[in-house]
């Protein structure tokens, strides 16, 4: 702790002596944002790209002049899927780096580690990444989906009669705070439309869990008792076991669909996708989606990738987070330009009510009071080459309910942060 | 109101079907009619029940091209440049389907058509039910196989008069199984009654739901009325859910074996360099990654210069992996173990910054993103032993190699002049020195023998997990447990506490859920340890720590 403070108040005074020659000139022309993604361990497989992602969309605005004229200088740090680990970066990247944003974070429990530094230093986090809802700070902005903008779309699309009309329910997930908490809200939801207890199975496994053999019986037995869908939120790189052993026990997505919330087209890169054909996913945006944004995006992506020489590079895949990464960045510096000002508690007030015209093929909006996107729900099934195919959506944009109505007592909890 | 209106639109939608049926059987007669045009278009463009009426009048049609057009639809052939044209795509050439008219080259703004799962469906059915009357015996089989989930009174006079007309014995059961379970919901009691005893002879759980429902209770009293149908209900549901618990138990000692194998196959190597020699190697798990990583390369190399060989890569990859792995374990007993043999903790700290070392360099190589490894297409799909019992090929193919691996290494170790060295060497150095044996020359060769085995380890693990840089990480800890439960110095140990480990696991899982079992089987083994420090198989007499 002592050691801490030391080193806080020699990088302190060292910022003071230097701010003295050169701060003034430095800061006229450029704004520190922080850039908070794994770049080593577990998550590194999802995350690695929204850091790319991020420094492609910090290129595009200082091509075209900057934030009110500043070039954007991105501090990139790794925190190394290491949850208390984020909390000092994003400390570090707030109080010495004096970033006037942060974007980052993947998993939910990451976003719980940094979210009391955020809070005590009034910083300010674009978190790019559906997740479980029942949150609401007032320092940070969710441009990932909310429950009612992912999960509960997709399972009443599979009780319809064009999803198949499930009957019965197998919830699986991996054991952490998102799958346990989508999983209490579905069953809720669940049991609003009829479904008793006993036609739903919730199961989970370890991180990194390899063998699926078990799981995939089980499911099959489960099933021989009526029509049935899995829901999976299985995250990180268990996914690939777990498909292949669908594929090779013969599970087929016309018998037993799955539908993924953690599932996109960076995941499926390693799986051979032809036995899974079908297999569904559930997310606000999709590579295959046909619009003039779009193409645009994923033309800049592909050209960034190969300029930089990045992994993958030959074969350029963008997916959800990417997007919503893409858009967060936008709004900010738009909420920035509309108060002409980089403190937060401005560009919070200004983020309210900003709209992006986003690759997902609609004008997205953040909500004047949730801190959450309006976003579009696309449902697509996996296609043999890897990508989705697009099987139902919604008219439009829909408001993200970050309090689930099928939680009991959410009903009190406001629809805007506490504090003010 | 709402469930009654829902049945009300079902009846709508059988009684059309219907409709369609009679006319399927009307046309039949004149065969050779023509696919309409306007079918094919609600079938590409239209919505959920319109293409499922174009499906059912493609069927009726008797054109003899319904099962092909079906086929490259269901393919994702058929594909649309969104004016309302539908083309079938053929190589170089396109077929425009709405005017006959062959089109080249090739329209480049092609988008798929949209194909939901319940459009893939009714596609299968309907092509199985075009097939069922196939002269080859394999096309036949699965037709029945794929009605087998689906069928419904629709698709009953077209199963009952395949029936007929079957010879194969295979085929006729399935089909037969199948026209019962459609006839359980018949109003002539005779036909009920039969449908039933035939169902005894059923191994799938979709017929134990089925005869559950005729012995469900309401408020006391039986829905099914008949007592005669109960008591033969019960009779064929006995029947049935003893030959699902069979095939369950089945299904639970193939999937513990199958891990346990994967279990030995990753300790094996340990087994080794840890049992025999002693040395605590962290970067065994490393081993087993590059391993991994070497079969990775050759299947690139495969793929880009012998890719009509493309399912002979992993026999390449085999003797490549152990090569691999044998090489880089010699180099790091060379350059740093030799230097360390006799102090364990050095060792241990050692190796694992080797191991760390390794990871690095392969992060740095490959990328840390996981790379794909495919399966040979011979390993994809399974064996079905039952309805409910498919065993994948993979899982057979590993049990078959460990078993392999094992027999190859009990030779070594007990048949061949190394063997007898390394033996030798493990239970008193000294005096085997003295007696001429090359001690420095067989310490490495025998940790490039356990090195080779982790490799191969990889090699297997490669084609059903995942590879990336981590994957030792999570094998370390599974092999050392597996050694030092099955007795350090002992090979059959490693062999019983592996499969032990295995079958137990998966049973605990089964009973409580993976991440119970995973907890349980640690607490079992500290406290088998506890009780127990030699393990399994203890070496008894003067060679322990001589």
């Amino acid at each position: 702790m002592q050691r801490r403070s030391f080193l806080q108040r020699a990088a302190l005074s060292v910022a003071l002596s230097c701010a003295g020659f050169s701060a003034g000139a430095l800061a006229a022309d450029t704004v520190k944002v922080g850039v908070l993604h794994s770049l080593s361990g577990t998550m590194a497989i999802s995350e690695t790209v929204l850091k790319d992602v991020a420094l492609m969309t910090f290129d595009e605005i200082n091509a075209s002049g900057g934030v009110m004229g500043k070039k954007i200088e991105a501090v990139v740090v790794d925190p190394a899927s290491n949850w208390p680990l984020f909390a000092e970066k994003a400390r570090q990247l707030i109080t010495q780096d004096k970033v006037a944003a942060v974007f980052g974070c993947w998993t939910s429990v990451s976003r719980k580690s940094v979210l009391p530094v955020f809070e005590e230093t009034n910083g300010l986090l674009y978190y790019p990444v559906q997740y479980e809802g029942e949150e609401l700070s007032k320092n940070v902005f969710y441009t990932g989906a909310a429950p009612n903008q992912q999960a509960i779309p997709a399972v009443e699309y599979l009780m319809s009669k064009e999803g198949g009309g499930a009957k019965r329910w197998v919830l699986l997930g991996t054991d952490y705070v998102y799958p346990r908490t989508t999983n209490k809200i579905l069953r809720a939801f669940l049991k609003s439309k009829g479904v008793d207890d006993k036609d739903i199975d919730e199961k989970y496994t370890p991180f990194g869990h390899s063998d699926y053999q078990t799981i995939v019986a089980d499911i099959k037995k489960f099933a021989g008792g009526g029509k049935t869908a899995v829901v999976s939120t299985i995250n990180g790189d268990s996914n690939v076991p777990f498909y292949k052993e669908l594929g090779n026990q013969g599970l087929k997505a016309t018998d037993v669909p799955v539908v993924a919330f953690s599932v996109g087209e960076e995941e499926l890169r390693g799986v051979d996708t032809k036995p899974l054909v079908g297999h569904l996913a559930a997310w606000n945006y999709f590579m295959s989606l046909k619009n003039p944004e779009n193409d645009a995006f994923k033309k800049k992506w592909a050209a960034y990738a190969q300029a930089k020489k990045l992994p993958g590079a030959d074969k350029p895949l963008t997916n959800d987070p990417m997007e919503a990464t893409y858009i967060g960045i936008h709004m900010w510096k738009q909420a920035v330009e509309k108060v002409k000002s980089f403190d937060p508690d401005k560009v919070i007030a200004a983020m309210g009510g900003q709209s992006f015209k986003a690759p997902d093929g609609f004008t997205v909006k953040m909500d004047e009071k949730n801190h959450h996107l309006h976003k579009p729900v696309f449902i697509g099934e996996v296609k043999a080459d890897g990508q989705f195919n697009v099987v139902w959506k919604t008219k439009g944009p829909i408001k993200a309910q970050p309090w689930s109505p099928f939680i009991a007592g959410n009903d009190q909890k406001k629809d805007e942060p506490e504090k003010k | 109101m709402l469930l009654y209106l829902d049945t009300l639109i079902d009846r709508v939608a059988v009684a059309s079907r219907w409709l369609v049926l009679l006319a399927m059987l009307l046309v039949a007669t004149h065969a050779g009619g023509a696919v309409n045009p306007e079918t094919i278009r609600d079938l590409a463009l239209g919505e959920g029940d319109a293409r499922a009426s174009a499906i059912a009048a493609i069927v009726a049609s008797g054109d003899p091209s319904a099962l092909s057009l079906l086929q490259s639809m269901k393919d994702g052939d058929v594909k649309t440049t969104g004016d309302d044209r539908v083309y079938l795509i053929k190589g170089e050439e396109a077929v425009d389907l709405l005017t006959g008219k062959t089109v080249k080259p090739v329209p480049d703004n092609l988008d798929d058509l949209v194909i939901n799962n319940r459009l893939r469906r009714e596609l299968g059915m309907a092509i199985a039910a075009l097939r069922l009357s196939s002269t080859e015996r394999a096309a036949r089989l699965a037709a029945a196989r794929e009605l087998q989930g689906g069928a419904d009174e629709i698709t009953l006079p077209a199963i009952s008069a395949a029936l007929a007309a079957e010879t194969d014995a295979e085929i006729k059961n399935i089909l037969a199984l199948t026209q019962a379970s459609v006839q359980l919901s018949s109003n002539d009691k005779a036909t009920r009654l039969a449908a039933v005893r035939a169902l005894a002879q059923s191994d799938s759980g979709s017929v134990k739901t089925l005869l559950l429902a005729l012995l469900e209770r309401k408020g006391g009293e039986y829905v099914e009325r008949d007592a005669e149908l109960r008591a033969e209900a019960e009779r064929s549901l006995r029947a049935v859910e003893q030959r699902l618990s069979t095939g369950e138990m089945v299904g639970r000692v193939f999937s513990g074996i199958s891990l346990g194998t994967i279990l030995l196959l990753a300790a094996l190597g340990l087994a080794i360099t840890y049992g025999l020699m002693g040395v605590i190697n962290m970067a065994h798990g490393e081993l087993i990654m590059i391993g991994a990583y070497a079969t990775y390369v050759v299947q690139n190399i495969f793929r880009q210069h012998f890719p009509g060989a493309f399912d002979a890569y992993l026999l390449c990859a085999i003797p490549v992996a152990f090569a691999v792995s044998a090489v880089v374990g010699m180099v790091l007993e060379r350059t740093v173990i030799r230097f360390l043999y006799g102090r364990p903790l050095e060792t241990l700290l050692a190796t694992w910054g080797l191991s760390l070392i390794l990871i690095q360099s392969v992060r740095t190589i490959f990328g840390a993103q996981n790379v794909q490894v495919e399966n040979p297409s011979w390993m994809s799909g399974g064996v079905e032993i039952m309805t409910s019992v498919v065993l994948p090929w993979s899982r057979i193919a590993i049990i078959v190699f460990a078993g392999g691996v094992l027999a190859l290494m009990w030779v070594l170790l007990s048949r061949t002049r190394l063997g007898l060295f390394v033996r030798a060497v493990t239970q008193n150095r000294g005096m085997a020195s003295s007696l001429g044996v090359p001690t420095v020359r067989v310490d490495m060769l025998a940790f490039g023998l356990g090195s080779g085995i982790a490799g191969l380890a990889g090699c297997a693990l490669s084609q059903i997990g995942n590879v990336g840089p981590d994957l030792g990480q999570s094998y370390i800890v599974d092999s050392f447990m597996v050694v030092v439960l099955g007795g350090v110095g002992q090979l059959a140990g490693t062999v019983y506490a592996a499969l032990g480990l295995g079958v137990v696991n998966k049973f605990l899982e089964a009973w409580q859920g993976a991440v119970l079992a995973k907890i349980a089987v640690l607490v079992f083994i500290i406290i088998f340890i506890q009780k127990r420090p030699q393990g399994l198989f203890a070496l008894k007499g003067r060679t322990v720590e001589a």
